[in-house]
C-alpha cells in the first residue's frame, strides 16, 4: 500500500506541493546541489573509492565547491535561470569527468551508475532551464487581462443553454446518461 | 508566390515557392485573404510530429477568395468568398456518408504511410505531415484545395475575416469537443488548457448548457479571457492542485465531463510525471507528454466522459488505465469533422451567438510569420491566437 501512495505520489496524482512554478523545481535543485556539494567537500575519499578513482579526490573536492557555489547562487538570486544553466554546464564537466575515468577504473558499474544519474539529472536541469528562460521572457510585459473578450453577445448567464442539445445529440456522440436520457434506455 | 515553409525544428521561413496549380477537376485556387497559426502548428515547430520535409508549406487555417476551379467543380465560382475546414473530404466515401469527414477514407494520397504508423489511414490535411498527404498549406498567398465542391465554406460579405475564419478549425474544434461531452444542465465541465482552443471549448459549453465550467491554465492572460467567455472558476495549475480543487468544487464527485485542449506538450515543469515524460521525449523513449490525460483519468466523476481535442501523435506511457477502466469512463477524440459543423456554426454568427474574433490578440502580415511563431509559443506579450495577412494587415 505505501509502495503504492509513494508511486502514486510521485506520479502527482494525489497532491504534493502546491507550488509547481519552474522556480519551485529550480529551488529544489538548489537544494540538491548544496546537499551534494557538501558530501563532495567533506568526503571526496569516499565518492573516489565508490568510483575507484585513485588520486581523484582533489578534482571531486573542487567539483563540490562548484556544486555549493551554483546551489547557493541559485538559492540567493531573483533570477534562478542562469544558474540553472550553470548546473547544466556543470553537468556536462561531471558527465566529461566520468567518462574520462571509466577506463581507468576496476568498478565500471558504478562509474556506469553515476554516468546514468547524472544524465537523468542533466534532462532535469535542461528542461527547468529552457521553461524559466521562457517564462523570463514573458514576464518582462505586463500580461494583458482580456476580462472584456467573451465572445458573446449577452451576459454568460442569459447565454447558458441557448444551443442546448437537448438529447437531440448527433450520431455517435450520445454519452452514458446519467438523468437526462435516463427515460430512453428502457425504450 | 511567397508562404511559410518548415525548415526544420523550431525555423519557419517566410520564403518563394511554386504557385499552386489545378490538378484535378474538382479543384480549385483560393487566395488567402486570412490565416492563422495554432497550437497544432507549433508541434510542427517544436518537431514532435513526425512526416515533415524541409521546404514544406505550413498552415491549415484560412480563408480567402477562390481564383480558380477545376472543370468538375459545380459548387465553387471564381469570386466567391470562402472558408477551407483543414480536414479534407471527398464527401463520398463510408466515412465522409456517416459525417466522419476527419477520417475520409480517400483524401490521404500517403495512405500506406498512415497505416503503418496508425493501423488505418484518416483524411488529409493541409499543411500537416506527409503521413496525411503532405498538402501544401494555407500560411501563403495561393493554396490548392483538393475537393474543393465539398467542404469550402461559402461565407456572406455581411461577416469580417475575423469573424468566420476560425470555422476552418478552432470553432468546430471546441464545438465538437463540447457536443461529445453530451452535456447535460447538471454538468460540471472541466477544460485544460485556455489557448485558442479551450477558449472555444468553454463558450461551447456555455451555448451548450453546461451548469459549472472550470477552466485550468497558468497564463493570467488566457485564464482572464477564459473567465470573461463563462469559466465560473480558474485554477491555476501551477499554484493549486488540480485534482483536489476539482473534488472542492463537484462536492467531492469529480467533473463529469473533462476536455484535454493541451495535447501532447503539456506543460514540461509542473509535475514529476510531466518532467520524466520531457526527458523521455528528449531521449525518443517515448513521443507525447500525456499528463493531462493521466490527470484527467484521475480526476473524472466515474462513468464521465473524456473529450480529447488535443492533439497526441504517437506513443505515451503509464496510462492509468486501471482507473479508466474501472471508473468506466468514456473516452472519445479525433481531429475534427469540420464540415459536420459548419452550416449549424455559421448561422450561430450570423445569428449573434458568438463573435470569434474575440480571440485573435495579434493581427500581422504573413511575412512576419516567422517572429509570431515564437511569439506564440512563448505565449508572450499576452498572445493567444495570430491571424496573418499576405500583403499586409488591411
Ligand atoms: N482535434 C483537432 O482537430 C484540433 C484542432 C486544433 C487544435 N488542436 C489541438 O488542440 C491543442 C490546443 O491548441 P491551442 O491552439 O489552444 O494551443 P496553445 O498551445 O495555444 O494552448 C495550449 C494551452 O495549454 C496550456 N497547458 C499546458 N500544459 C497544461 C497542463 N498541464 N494543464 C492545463 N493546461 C496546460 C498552455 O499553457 C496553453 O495555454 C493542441 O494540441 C492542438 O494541436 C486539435
Ligand atoms: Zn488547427
Ligand atoms: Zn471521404
Amino acid at each position: 500500500m505505501l509502495m503504492i501512495k509513494a508511486v502514486a505520489r510521485a506520479m502527482d496524482y494525489i497532491p504534493s506541493s502546491s507550488d509547481k512554478s519552474a522556480r519551485n523545481l529550480a529551488r529544489r535543485l538548489g537544494w540538491f546541489s548544496v546537499a551534494l556539494g557538501a558530501l563532495q567537500l567533506a568526503a571526496p575519499h569516499r565518492f573516489a573509492r565508490a568510483l575507484d578513482f585513485r588520486g581523484g579526490e582533489p578534482v571531486i573536492a573542487a567539483f563540490g565547491v562548484r556544486e555549493i557555489a551554483t546551489g547557493v547562487g541559485l538559492l540567493a538570486a531573483r533570477d534562478p535561470a542562469p544558474f540553472v544553466w550553470g548546473r547544466v554546464a556543470g553537468d556536462a564537466l561531471d558527465l566529461v569527468a566520468l567518462a574520462n575515468g571509466f577506463f581507468d577504473s576496476r568498478r565500471r558499474g558504478v562509474v556506469l551508475l553515476a554516468l546514468g544519474s547524472v544524465a537523468a539529472v542533466t534532462a532535469v536541469d535542461l528542461i527547468c532551464a529552457q521553461t524559466l528562460s521562457a517564462d523570463n521572457k514573458r514576464r518582462d510585459d505586463t500580461p494583458p487581462d482580456y476580462a472584456d473578450r467573451t465572445g458573446l453577445p449577452k451576459a454568460v448567464d442569459q447565454m447558458r443553454g441557448v444551443a442546448a442539445m437537448n438529447g437531440q445529440m448527433p450520431r455517435g456522440m450520445r454519452a452514458v446518461p446519467w438523468n437526462a436520457h435516463a427515460g430512453e434506455a428502457r425504450t | 508566390m511567397k508562404a511559410l515553409c518548415w525548415e526544420g525544428v523550431s525555423d519557419i521561413r517566410y520564403q518563394t515557392v511554386p504557385d499552386p496549380k489545378i490538378e484535378h477537376g474538382r479543384d480549385a485556387i483560393v487566395k488567402v485573404s486570412s490565416t492563422a497559426i495554432c497550437g497544432s502548428d507549433l508541434h510542427l515547430f517544436n518537431g514532435f510530429i513526425p512526416g515533415m520535409e524541409a521546404g514544406d508549406v505550413i498552415g491549415h487555417e484560412f480563408m480567402g477568395e477562390v481564383m480558380e476551379v477545376g472543370k468538375d467543380n459545380k459548387k465553387l465560382k471564381v469570386g466567391d468568398r470562402v472558408v477551407v475546414p483543414f480536414t479534407i473530404c471527398c464527401g463520398e466515401c463510408e466515412q465522409c456518408l456517416s459525417s466522419n469527414f476527419s477520417v475520409c477514407e480517400r483524401s490521404n494520397r500517403n495512405k500506406g504511410l498512415a497505416e503503418k504508423v496508425f493501423g488505418h489511414s484518416p483524411a488529409g490535411l493541409f499543411g500537416y505531415t506527409h503521413l496525411t498527404g503532405g498538402y501544401p498549406g494555407g500560411q501563403a498567398e495561393y493554396v490548392r484545395v483538393p475537393y474543393a465542391d465539398v467542404a469550402p465554406i461559402k461565407v456572406p460579405s455581411s461577416l469580417t475575416d475575423d469573424q468566420v475564419l476560425f470555422l476552418s478549425d478552432i470553432f468546430p474544434t471546441g464545438w465538437q469537443a463540447a457536443v461529445q461531452c453530451d452535456i447535460q444542465p447538471t454538468d460540471t465541465v472541466a477544460v485544460w488548457g485556455a489557448g485558442p482552443v479551450g477558449q472555444f471549448c468553454i463558450r461551447s459549453a456555455v451555448l451548450l448548457g453546461a451548469k459549472k465550467i472550470v477552466a485550468i491554465d497558468r497564463l493570467d492572460d488566457r485564464l482572464s479571457m477564459a473567465k470573461a467567455g463563462g469559466a465560473d472558476e480558474i485554477i491555476n495549475f501551477e499554484k493549486e492542485d488540480v485534482f483536489e480543487r476539482l473534488k472542492d468544487l463537484t462536492d467531492g464527485n469529480g467533473p463529469e465531463k473533462c476536455i484535454d485542449a493541451v495535447g501532447l506538450e503539456a506543460h514540461a515543469t509542473a509535475s514529476f510525471d510531466s518532467v520524466i515524460d520531457r526527458a523521455k521525449q528528449a531521449l525518443m523513449l517515448e513521443s507525447d507528454r500525456p499528463h493531462v490525460l493521466r490527470q484527467m483519468i484521475m480526476a473524472c466523476r466515474p462513468a464521465g466522459v473524456l473529450s480529447v481535442p488535443g492533439v497526441y501523435g504517437g506513443f505515451i506511457d503509464h496510462m492509468p488505465m486501471g482507473a479508466f477502466m474501472n471508473k468506466a469512463l468514456t473516452m472519445r477524440t479525433g481531429q475534427t469533422h469540420v464540415s459536420r459543423w459548419s452550416d449549424d456554426l455559421l448561422r450561430r454568427i450570423e445569428e449573434g451567438q458568438i463573435d470569434p474574433s474575440f480571440v485573435i490578440t495579434h493581427k500581422v502580415s504573413l511575412e512576419e510569420g516567422p517572429e509570431m511563431y515564437k511569439t506564440f509559443r512563448e505565449k508572450s506579450h499576452g498572445c493567444v491566437k495570430v491571424v496573418m495577412q499576405p500583403g499586409g494587415v488591411n
